[in-house]
Protein backbone atom coordinates (compact mmCIF):
# COMPACT_ATOMS: atom_id res chain seq x y z
CA UNK A 1 0.00 0.00 0.00
CA UNK A 2 1.15 3.15 -0.62
CA UNK A 3 1.68 5.88 1.94
CA UNK A 4 0.80 9.44 2.52
CA UNK A 5 2.27 11.50 5.09
CA UNK A 6 0.81 14.57 5.73
CA UNK A 7 1.62 15.17 9.52
CA UNK A 8 4.16 17.68 8.60
CA UNK A 9 3.88 20.07 11.45
CA UNK A 10 4.19 16.84 13.62
CA UNK A 11 7.64 15.79 12.32
CA UNK A 12 9.46 15.59 9.26
CA UNK A 13 11.94 13.02 7.78
CA UNK A 14 15.95 13.91 7.70
CA UNK A 15 17.05 15.37 4.22
CA UNK A 16 19.37 13.16 2.90
CA UNK A 17 22.28 15.99 3.21
CA UNK A 18 21.59 16.78 6.16
CA UNK A 19 22.19 12.97 7.59
CA UNK A 20 25.37 13.20 5.61
CA UNK A 21 26.42 16.26 7.33
CA UNK A 22 25.85 14.70 10.05
CA UNK A 23 27.37 11.47 10.27
CA UNK A 24 31.09 11.93 10.67
CA UNK A 25 29.72 13.94 14.16
CA UNK A 26 28.80 10.08 15.43
CA UNK A 27 32.15 8.43 14.39
CA UNK A 28 35.44 9.69 13.39
CA UNK A 29 34.70 13.29 14.51
CA UNK A 30 33.28 11.79 18.05
CA UNK A 31 35.29 14.52 20.01
CA UNK A 32 34.04 16.85 22.35
CA UNK A 33 33.98 20.35 21.68
CA UNK A 34 35.39 21.20 25.17
CA UNK A 35 38.60 19.14 24.46
CA UNK A 36 41.80 20.76 23.75
CA UNK A 37 42.77 17.98 21.60
CA UNK A 38 42.42 17.29 17.62
CA UNK A 39 39.25 15.72 18.11
CA UNK A 40 37.69 18.04 20.03
CA UNK A 41 38.66 20.77 18.07
CA UNK A 42 37.37 19.29 14.83
CA UNK A 43 33.98 19.22 16.92
CA UNK A 44 34.40 22.72 18.29
CA UNK A 45 35.26 24.32 14.63
CA UNK A 46 31.67 22.10 13.23
CA UNK A 47 30.20 23.68 16.43
CA UNK A 48 31.17 27.46 15.79
CA UNK A 49 30.27 26.95 12.28
CA UNK A 50 26.86 25.84 12.83
CA UNK A 51 26.44 28.76 14.87
CA UNK A 52 27.73 30.67 12.47
CA UNK A 53 25.42 29.53 9.74
CA UNK A 54 21.92 29.64 12.41
CA UNK A 55 23.10 33.32 13.57
CA UNK A 56 23.60 34.81 10.05
CA UNK A 57 19.94 33.14 8.83
CA UNK A 58 18.44 34.60 11.64
CA UNK A 59 20.08 38.17 11.32
CA UNK A 60 21.74 37.69 14.78
CA UNK A 61 25.00 37.05 16.35
CA UNK A 62 27.25 33.95 16.64
CA UNK A 63 26.95 35.01 20.75
CA UNK A 64 23.08 34.96 20.81
CA UNK A 65 22.41 31.34 19.87
CA UNK A 66 21.78 28.75 22.66
CA UNK A 67 21.71 25.24 21.08
CA UNK A 68 18.45 23.24 23.03
CA UNK A 69 17.55 19.92 23.05
CA UNK A 70 14.08 21.25 21.00
CA UNK A 71 11.14 23.49 20.54
CA UNK A 72 9.87 22.40 24.69
CA UNK A 73 13.34 23.18 25.89
CA UNK A 74 13.81 26.67 23.91
CA UNK A 75 9.85 27.53 25.64
CA UNK A 76 10.76 26.62 28.31
CA UNK A 77 14.31 28.07 28.72
CA UNK A 78 12.83 31.38 27.36
CA UNK A 79 10.57 31.65 29.54
CA UNK A 80 11.47 30.64 32.86
CA UNK A 81 15.04 32.09 32.25
CA UNK A 82 13.59 35.49 31.97
CA UNK A 83 11.20 35.19 34.57
CA UNK A 84 13.56 34.01 36.82
CA UNK A 85 15.88 36.59 35.60
CA UNK A 86 13.80 39.27 36.13
CA UNK A 87 11.94 38.93 39.07
CA UNK A 88 12.97 41.41 40.60
CA UNK A 89 11.85 43.62 37.90
CA UNK A 90 8.00 42.30 38.07
CA UNK A 91 6.04 39.31 38.16
CA UNK A 92 3.77 39.89 35.10
CA UNK A 93 3.52 37.40 32.29
CA UNK A 94 1.94 37.97 28.96
CA UNK A 95 0.99 34.74 26.40
CA UNK A 96 -2.20 33.69 24.23
CA UNK A 97 -4.73 31.01 24.43
CA UNK A 98 -3.78 29.33 21.37
CA UNK A 99 0.30 28.59 22.59
CA UNK A 100 1.65 25.11 22.07
CA UNK A 101 1.56 23.56 25.52
CA UNK A 102 5.31 23.81 25.75
CA UNK A 103 4.84 27.67 26.32
CA UNK A 104 1.43 27.74 28.23
CA UNK A 105 1.98 24.93 30.50
CA UNK A 106 5.41 26.68 31.26
CA UNK A 107 3.67 29.90 32.13
CA UNK A 108 0.89 28.34 34.06
CA UNK A 109 3.59 26.44 35.96
CA UNK A 110 5.26 29.73 36.82
CA UNK A 111 1.71 31.12 37.97
CA UNK A 112 1.88 28.28 40.75
CA UNK A 113 4.98 29.98 41.99
CA UNK A 114 3.89 33.46 42.37
CA UNK A 115 3.98 35.17 38.66
CA UNK A 116 1.08 36.43 37.52
CA UNK A 117 -0.34 35.64 34.30
CA UNK A 118 -3.24 36.96 31.77
CA UNK A 119 -3.90 34.42 28.72
CA UNK A 120 -4.81 37.06 25.77
CA UNK A 121 -7.88 35.82 23.66
CA UNK A 122 -7.75 35.61 20.43
CA UNK A 123 -10.35 35.82 17.39
CA UNK A 124 -12.26 33.43 15.53
CA UNK A 125 -9.36 33.17 12.95
CA UNK A 126 -6.96 32.55 16.09
CA UNK A 127 -5.35 35.83 15.55
CA UNK A 128 -4.21 37.91 18.55
CA UNK A 129 -4.60 41.31 18.49
CA UNK A 130 -1.61 43.73 18.63
CA UNK A 131 -3.77 46.38 20.71
CA UNK A 132 -4.89 43.43 23.15
CA UNK A 133 -1.27 42.76 23.80
CA UNK A 134 -1.23 46.74 24.79
CA UNK A 135 -3.63 46.74 27.05
CA UNK A 136 -2.72 43.98 28.97
CA UNK A 137 0.93 45.23 29.50
CA UNK A 138 1.71 46.40 33.02
CA UNK A 139 4.58 48.17 34.38
CA UNK A 140 5.64 45.39 36.27
CA UNK A 141 5.53 42.94 32.54
CA UNK A 142 8.79 40.99 32.46
CA UNK A 143 7.84 39.10 29.87
CA UNK A 144 5.57 38.42 26.29
CA UNK A 145 5.47 35.09 24.64
CA UNK A 146 3.26 34.54 21.04
CA UNK A 147 4.20 32.28 19.03
CA UNK A 148 5.10 32.74 15.25
CA UNK A 149 2.53 30.96 13.50
CA UNK A 150 -0.18 28.11 15.34
CA UNK A 151 0.64 24.44 14.87
CA UNK A 152 -2.83 23.72 14.95
CA UNK A 153 -4.49 26.39 12.66
CA UNK A 154 -1.46 27.87 10.81
CA UNK A 155 -2.51 31.16 11.82
CA UNK A 156 0.39 33.84 11.50
CA UNK A 157 0.45 36.06 13.86
CA UNK A 158 1.48 39.84 13.47
CA UNK A 159 4.82 39.16 15.84
CA UNK A 160 7.13 42.22 14.45
CA UNK A 161 3.59 44.84 15.47
CA UNK A 162 3.19 43.31 18.85
CA UNK A 163 7.12 42.94 19.10
CA UNK A 164 7.12 47.16 18.86
CA UNK A 165 4.60 47.21 21.59
CA UNK A 166 6.04 44.89 24.05
CA UNK A 167 9.76 46.41 23.19
CA UNK A 168 8.22 50.11 23.87
CA UNK A 169 6.69 49.15 27.38
CA UNK A 170 10.34 47.35 28.30
CA UNK A 171 9.36 43.92 28.79
CA UNK A 172 10.66 40.95 27.61
CA UNK A 173 9.43 39.42 23.83
CA UNK A 174 9.44 35.38 23.01
CA UNK A 175 8.55 33.96 19.57
CA UNK A 176 8.11 29.99 19.52
CA UNK A 177 9.04 30.09 15.79
CA UNK A 178 9.27 26.84 15.31
CA UNK A 179 6.59 26.36 12.64
CA UNK A 180 7.97 28.73 10.99
CA UNK A 181 11.70 28.42 10.74
CA UNK A 182 12.02 27.13 7.65
CA UNK A 183 8.95 28.31 6.58
CA UNK A 184 8.87 31.96 6.56
CA UNK A 185 11.90 34.79 6.45
CA UNK A 186 12.76 34.84 10.27
CA UNK A 187 14.79 38.26 11.06
CA UNK A 188 15.01 38.92 14.85
CA UNK A 189 15.16 42.43 13.86
CA UNK A 190 12.40 42.88 12.12
CA UNK A 191 10.52 40.97 13.95
CA UNK A 192 10.93 42.47 17.26
CA UNK A 193 11.66 39.71 19.30
CA UNK A 194 14.06 39.31 21.87
CA UNK A 195 14.24 35.72 21.99
CA UNK A 196 13.05 33.08 19.70
CA UNK A 197 12.59 29.40 19.87
CA UNK A 198 13.39 26.87 16.74
CA UNK A 199 13.40 23.26 16.69
CA UNK A 200 15.26 21.13 14.19
CA UNK A 201 13.07 18.51 13.01
CA UNK A 202 10.46 20.40 12.06
CA UNK A 203 12.37 21.65 8.99
CA UNK A 204 13.94 18.27 8.01
CA UNK A 205 16.44 17.82 10.66
CA UNK A 206 17.10 15.60 13.29
CA UNK A 207 14.85 15.06 16.32
CA UNK A 208 16.28 16.12 19.83
CA UNK A 209 17.82 19.33 18.86
CA UNK A 210 16.65 22.83 18.91
CA UNK A 211 18.04 26.74 19.07
CA UNK A 212 17.47 29.50 20.86
CA UNK A 213 17.87 32.88 19.64
CA UNK A 214 18.50 34.84 22.97
CA UNK A 215 19.08 38.75 22.08
CA UNK A 216 22.28 40.63 24.13
CA UNK A 217 21.94 42.29 26.89
CA UNK A 218 18.81 39.83 27.75
CA UNK A 219 19.63 38.19 30.99
CA UNK A 220 18.93 34.28 30.98
CA UNK A 221 19.05 31.89 33.89
CA UNK A 222 19.66 28.46 33.35
CA UNK A 223 17.84 25.27 33.59
CA UNK A 224 20.27 22.92 33.33
CA UNK A 225 23.36 23.98 35.58
CA UNK A 226 26.84 21.93 35.65
CA UNK A 227 29.01 23.32 32.93
CA UNK A 228 29.98 26.56 30.85
CA UNK A 229 28.85 25.51 27.93
CA UNK A 230 26.49 27.36 25.57
CA UNK A 231 27.88 30.71 27.69
CA UNK A 232 26.59 29.36 30.81
CA UNK A 233 23.10 29.47 29.68
CA UNK A 234 22.99 25.72 28.99
CA UNK A 235 24.95 23.28 30.54
CA UNK A 236 25.97 20.00 29.22
CA UNK A 237 28.26 18.35 26.83
CA UNK A 238 26.95 19.78 22.91
CA UNK A 239 24.69 17.78 20.43
CA UNK A 240 27.46 18.14 17.90
CA UNK A 241 26.11 15.63 15.29
CA UNK A 242 22.58 17.00 15.99
CA UNK A 243 23.71 21.27 15.76
CA UNK A 244 25.22 19.94 12.63
CA UNK A 245 22.19 18.36 11.14
CA UNK A 246 20.22 21.60 12.26
CA UNK A 247 22.17 23.98 10.74
CA UNK A 248 22.50 21.99 7.75
CA UNK A 249 18.42 21.76 7.42
CA UNK A 250 18.10 25.22 8.34
CA UNK A 251 20.13 26.70 5.73
CA UNK A 252 18.47 23.98 3.46
CA UNK A 253 14.87 25.03 4.33
CA UNK A 254 15.31 28.89 3.60
CA UNK A 255 17.78 28.29 0.61
CA UNK A 256 14.07 26.79 -0.89
CA UNK A 257 11.39 28.15 0.76
CA UNK A 258 10.04 30.51 -1.35
CA UNK A 259 9.83 28.62 -3.87
CA UNK A 260 8.83 25.36 -1.92
CA UNK A 261 5.79 27.84 -0.31
CA UNK A 262 4.32 28.70 -4.03
CA UNK A 263 4.68 24.92 -4.32
CA UNK A 264 2.98 23.87 -1.13
CA UNK A 265 0.37 26.93 -0.94
CA UNK A 266 -1.08 25.94 -4.44
CA UNK A 267 -1.77 22.07 -3.01
CA UNK A 268 -2.60 23.61 -0.11
CA UNK A 269 -5.27 25.38 -1.47
CA UNK A 270 -6.21 22.39 -3.94
CA UNK A 271 -6.67 20.64 -0.67
CA UNK A 272 -9.03 23.11 1.24
CA UNK A 273 -10.87 23.52 -1.99
CA UNK A 274 -11.45 19.85 -2.33
CA UNK A 275 -12.75 19.14 1.50
CA UNK A 276 -14.96 22.13 1.30
CA UNK A 277 -17.08 20.71 -1.19
CA UNK A 278 -17.97 17.83 1.30
CA UNK A 279 -21.42 19.08 3.23
CA UNK A 280 -21.24 20.65 6.94
CA UNK A 281 -16.91 21.08 6.59
CA UNK A 282 -15.84 24.16 7.71
CA UNK A 283 -11.97 25.01 7.58
CA UNK A 284 -10.45 26.89 10.66
CA UNK A 285 -8.39 29.47 11.00
CA UNK A 286 -7.37 32.64 8.33
CA UNK A 287 -7.12 31.54 4.77
CA UNK A 288 -5.05 34.76 4.15
CA UNK A 289 -2.58 34.27 7.44
CA UNK A 290 -1.99 30.82 7.07
CA UNK A 291 1.35 28.43 7.02
CA UNK A 292 1.85 27.88 3.30
CA UNK A 293 1.34 23.80 4.60
CA UNK A 294 -1.65 23.70 6.75
CA UNK A 295 -4.98 22.43 6.61
CA UNK A 296 -7.82 22.42 8.82
CA UNK A 297 -10.89 21.48 8.57
CA UNK A 298 -13.78 20.57 10.94
CA UNK A 299 -15.88 17.60 9.77
CA UNK A 300 -19.53 18.08 11.71
CA UNK A 301 -21.15 15.10 13.21
CA UNK A 302 -18.39 13.21 13.24
CA UNK A 303 -14.73 12.83 15.73
CA UNK A 304 -11.55 12.87 14.94
CA UNK A 305 -9.94 9.77 15.66
CA UNK A 306 -12.26 8.02 14.43
CA UNK A 307 -11.47 10.03 10.69
CA UNK A 308 -7.90 9.37 11.57
CA UNK A 309 -7.90 5.50 12.24
CA UNK A 310 -9.83 5.41 8.40
CA UNK A 311 -7.49 7.21 7.20
CA UNK A 312 -4.12 5.00 8.41
CA UNK A 313 -6.22 2.08 7.35
CA UNK A 314 -5.65 3.59 3.50
CA UNK A 315 -1.72 4.79 4.38
CA UNK A 316 -2.76 8.46 4.95
CA UNK A 317 -0.91 9.80 8.17
CA UNK A 318 -3.24 13.15 9.34
CA UNK A 319 -4.14 14.56 13.14
CA UNK A 320 -6.90 15.51 14.51
CA UNK A 321 -7.75 17.87 17.22
CA UNK A 322 -9.91 15.54 19.33
CA UNK A 323 -10.03 14.68 23.23
CA UNK A 324 -8.91 10.94 22.49
CA UNK A 325 -5.83 12.39 19.81
CA UNK A 326 -4.92 15.86 22.43
CA UNK A 327 -4.10 13.07 25.63
CA UNK A 328 -7.07 14.70 27.38
CA UNK A 329 -10.97 14.69 28.24
CA UNK A 330 -11.05 18.40 26.03
CA UNK A 331 -10.52 19.03 22.09
CA UNK A 332 -7.81 21.09 21.34
CA UNK A 333 -7.69 24.13 22.98
CA UNK A 334 -6.82 26.09 19.93
CA UNK A 335 -10.15 25.64 18.64
CA UNK A 336 -11.98 26.10 21.36
CA UNK A 337 -10.42 29.63 22.39
CA UNK A 338 -11.44 30.13 18.52
CA UNK A 339 -14.76 29.68 19.98
CA UNK A 340 -15.29 26.23 18.16
CA UNK A 341 -17.95 24.29 20.26
CA UNK A 342 -16.84 21.46 21.89
CA UNK A 343 -18.70 19.20 19.65
CA UNK A 344 -17.38 20.66 16.44
CA UNK A 345 -13.76 21.22 17.68
CA UNK A 346 -14.06 16.74 18.57
CA UNK A 347 -14.25 16.42 14.38
CA UNK A 348 -11.23 18.51 13.41
CA UNK A 349 -8.94 16.90 10.78
CA UNK A 350 -5.39 18.30 10.41
CA UNK A 351 -3.17 17.71 6.83
CA UNK A 352 0.35 18.90 6.63
CA UNK A 353 2.01 19.11 3.38
CA UNK A 354 5.38 18.77 2.75
CA UNK A 355 8.08 17.99 0.60
CA UNK A 356 7.65 14.70 -0.40
CA UNK A 357 3.72 14.92 -1.44
CA UNK A 358 2.70 15.83 -4.64
CA UNK A 359 -0.66 16.51 -6.36
CA UNK A 360 -1.64 13.09 -6.96
CA UNK A 361 -1.23 12.75 -2.96
CA UNK A 362 -3.19 15.56 -2.64
CA UNK A 363 -6.11 13.74 -4.99
CA UNK A 364 -5.54 10.51 -3.58
CA UNK A 365 -6.61 11.99 -0.20
CA UNK A 366 -9.45 14.15 -2.34
CA UNK A 367 -10.91 10.71 -3.44
CA UNK A 368 -11.00 8.60 -0.11
CA UNK A 369 -12.24 11.63 2.60
CA UNK A 370 -15.61 12.01 1.35
CA UNK A 371 -16.67 7.96 1.54
CA UNK A 372 -14.69 7.98 5.02
CA UNK A 373 -16.66 10.67 6.65
CA UNK A 374 -20.24 9.75 5.13
CA UNK A 375 -19.97 6.38 6.60
CA UNK A 376 -18.89 7.71 10.16
CA UNK A 377 -21.89 9.93 9.85
CA UNK A 378 -24.21 6.92 8.96
CA UNK A 379 -23.19 5.56 12.45
CA UNK A 380 -23.58 8.89 14.24
CA UNK A 381 -26.63 9.92 16.39
CA UNK A 382 -25.83 13.22 15.98
CA UNK A 383 -26.72 13.11 11.99
CA UNK A 384 -29.69 13.59 10.26
CA UNK A 385 -30.07 13.62 6.63
CA UNK B 1 -2.41 0.53 20.04
CA UNK B 2 -5.95 -0.99 19.32
CA UNK B 3 -6.14 -4.94 19.18
CA UNK B 4 -7.41 -6.73 16.18
CA UNK B 5 -10.45 -7.91 17.62
CA UNK B 6 -11.35 -3.62 18.49
CA UNK B 7 -10.01 -3.17 14.66
CA UNK B 8 -12.00 -5.54 13.28
CA UNK B 9 -15.08 -4.05 14.92
CA UNK B 10 -14.14 -0.99 14.04
CA UNK B 11 -13.95 -1.44 10.53
CA UNK B 12 -16.60 -3.92 10.33
CA UNK B 13 -19.12 -2.58 13.16
CA UNK B 14 -22.21 -4.93 13.70
CA UNK B 15 -25.78 -4.20 13.82
CA UNK B 16 -25.57 -0.54 12.94
CA UNK B 17 -28.49 1.76 12.46
CA UNK B 18 -31.67 2.10 13.85
CA UNK B 19 -34.97 0.15 14.88
CA UNK B 20 -38.09 1.88 14.25
CA UNK B 21 -40.66 0.06 16.40
CA UNK B 22 -37.82 -0.27 19.18
CA UNK B 23 -39.06 -1.63 22.61
CA UNK B 24 -36.51 0.65 24.27
CA UNK B 25 -33.86 3.70 23.26
CA UNK B 26 -31.00 4.73 25.41
CA UNK B 27 -28.58 7.24 24.97
CA UNK B 28 -25.35 8.14 26.70
CA UNK B 29 -22.77 10.22 27.07
CA UNK B 30 -22.49 13.82 25.56
CA UNK B 31 -20.93 16.07 22.82
CA UNK B 32 -18.89 17.69 25.00
CA UNK B 33 -16.81 14.83 25.64
CA UNK B 34 -16.64 13.30 22.57
CA UNK B 35 -18.34 10.02 23.02
CA UNK B 36 -22.52 9.76 22.20
CA UNK B 37 -23.92 6.26 22.08
CA UNK B 38 -27.61 5.39 21.34
CA UNK B 39 -29.01 1.60 21.38
CA UNK B 40 -32.28 0.47 20.30
CA UNK B 41 -33.39 -2.86 21.32
CA UNK B 42 -36.43 -5.11 20.05
CA UNK B 43 -37.73 -7.23 23.12
CA UNK B 44 -39.90 -10.48 22.65
CA UNK B 45 -40.49 -12.93 25.57
CA UNK B 46 -38.16 -10.92 27.86
CA UNK B 47 -35.42 -11.81 25.20
CA UNK B 48 -33.64 -9.08 23.09
CA UNK B 49 -34.31 -10.07 19.69
CA UNK B 50 -32.68 -7.64 17.74
CA UNK B 51 -30.19 -4.37 18.97
CA UNK B 52 -28.74 -1.19 16.84
CA UNK B 53 -26.72 1.49 17.33
CA UNK B 54 -25.28 4.47 16.60
CA UNK B 55 -22.19 5.90 17.87
CA UNK B 56 -20.50 9.64 17.14
CA UNK B 57 -16.83 8.80 19.25
CA UNK B 58 -13.49 7.22 18.50
CA UNK B 59 -12.32 3.92 17.01
CA UNK B 60 -12.90 2.49 21.18
CA UNK B 61 -16.51 3.81 21.25
CA UNK B 62 -17.47 2.37 17.56
CA UNK B 63 -15.95 -0.92 18.78
CA UNK B 64 -17.67 -1.16 22.24
CA UNK B 65 -20.78 -0.46 21.22
CA UNK B 66 -20.40 -2.92 17.99
CA UNK B 67 -19.75 -5.63 20.51
CA UNK B 68 -22.02 -5.17 22.98
CA UNK B 69 -24.43 -5.63 20.65
CA UNK B 70 -23.18 -9.51 19.99
CA UNK B 71 -22.78 -10.15 23.36
CA UNK B 72 -26.16 -8.83 23.80
CA UNK B 73 -28.58 -10.55 21.17
CA UNK B 74 -30.36 -13.60 22.18
CA UNK B 75 -29.93 -12.89 26.00
CA UNK B 76 -33.12 -12.26 28.21
CA UNK B 77 -33.13 -8.68 29.61
CA UNK B 78 -31.83 -9.78 33.19
CA UNK B 79 -29.01 -11.57 31.43
CA UNK B 80 -28.42 -8.09 28.78
CA UNK B 81 -28.05 -6.08 31.43
CA UNK B 82 -25.45 -7.34 33.69
CA UNK B 83 -23.16 -7.15 31.07
CA UNK B 84 -20.20 -4.95 32.13
CA UNK B 85 -17.98 -2.73 30.53
CA UNK B 86 -15.32 -4.77 32.02
CA UNK B 87 -16.89 -7.90 30.10
CA UNK B 88 -17.04 -5.99 26.40
CA UNK B 89 -13.80 -4.45 26.93
CA UNK B 90 -12.58 -8.25 27.21
CA UNK B 91 -14.28 -9.80 24.76
CA UNK B 92 -12.55 -6.81 22.35
CA UNK B 93 -8.92 -8.53 23.56
CA UNK B 94 -8.71 -5.20 25.56
CA UNK B 95 -8.68 -1.47 25.66
CA UNK B 96 -5.90 1.07 25.41
CA UNK B 97 -5.72 2.42 29.61
CA UNK B 98 -6.65 5.37 28.88
CA UNK B 99 -10.12 4.26 26.78
CA UNK B 100 -11.31 2.04 29.36
CA UNK B 101 -12.93 5.14 31.33
CA UNK B 102 -13.80 7.73 28.53
CA UNK B 103 -14.76 5.38 25.70
CA UNK B 104 -16.04 2.00 27.35
CA UNK B 105 -19.99 3.41 27.78
CA UNK B 106 -21.65 0.48 25.97
CA UNK B 107 -23.51 -1.35 28.77
CA UNK B 108 -24.48 1.87 30.18
CA UNK B 109 -25.97 3.09 26.89
CA UNK B 110 -27.63 -1.22 26.85
CA UNK B 111 -28.58 -0.25 30.19
CA UNK B 112 -30.68 2.76 29.05
CA UNK B 113 -32.38 1.47 26.43
CA UNK B 114 -33.33 -1.74 28.96
CA UNK B 115 -34.37 1.09 31.28
CA UNK B 116 -36.39 2.59 29.22
CA UNK B 117 -37.91 -0.65 27.42
CA UNK B 118 -39.41 -1.44 31.53
CA UNK B 119 -40.69 1.28 31.98
CA UNK B 120 -42.80 1.25 28.72
CA UNK B 121 -43.89 -2.19 29.93
CA UNK B 122 -44.76 -0.71 33.06
CA UNK B 123 -47.02 2.39 31.56
CA UNK B 124 -48.80 -0.04 29.47
CA UNK B 125 -49.01 -3.24 31.67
Amino acid sequence: MKRIYMDHAATTAVRPEVLEAMLPYFSTEFGNPSSVYSWGRSARKALDSARDQVAALLGASASEIVFTSGGSEGANLAIKGVAWADQNRGKHIITSAIEHHAVLDTVLWLETQGFEVTILPVDEYGLVSPSQVEQALRPDTILVSIMHANNEVGTIQPISEIGAIVRRHGARFHTDAVQTAGVLELNVDALNVDLLSISAHKFYGPKGVGALYVRKGVRLSPLIHGGGQEKRRRAGTENTAGIVGLAKAFELAQRDRIAENQRLTALRDRLIEGLVKIPHTRVNGSLEQRLPNNVNVCFEYIEGESMLLNLDLRGIAASSGSACTSGSLDPSHVLLAMGLSHEIAHGSLRLTLGRENTEADVDFVLQEIPGIVERLRAMSPLYQE
Amino acid sequence: MYSDKVMDHFTNPRNVGEIPNADGVGEVGNARCGDIMKMWIKVENNVITDIKFKTFGCGAAIATSSMITELAIGKTVEEAEKITNQQVAEALEGLPPLKMHCSNLAAEALGAAIADYRSRTATTA
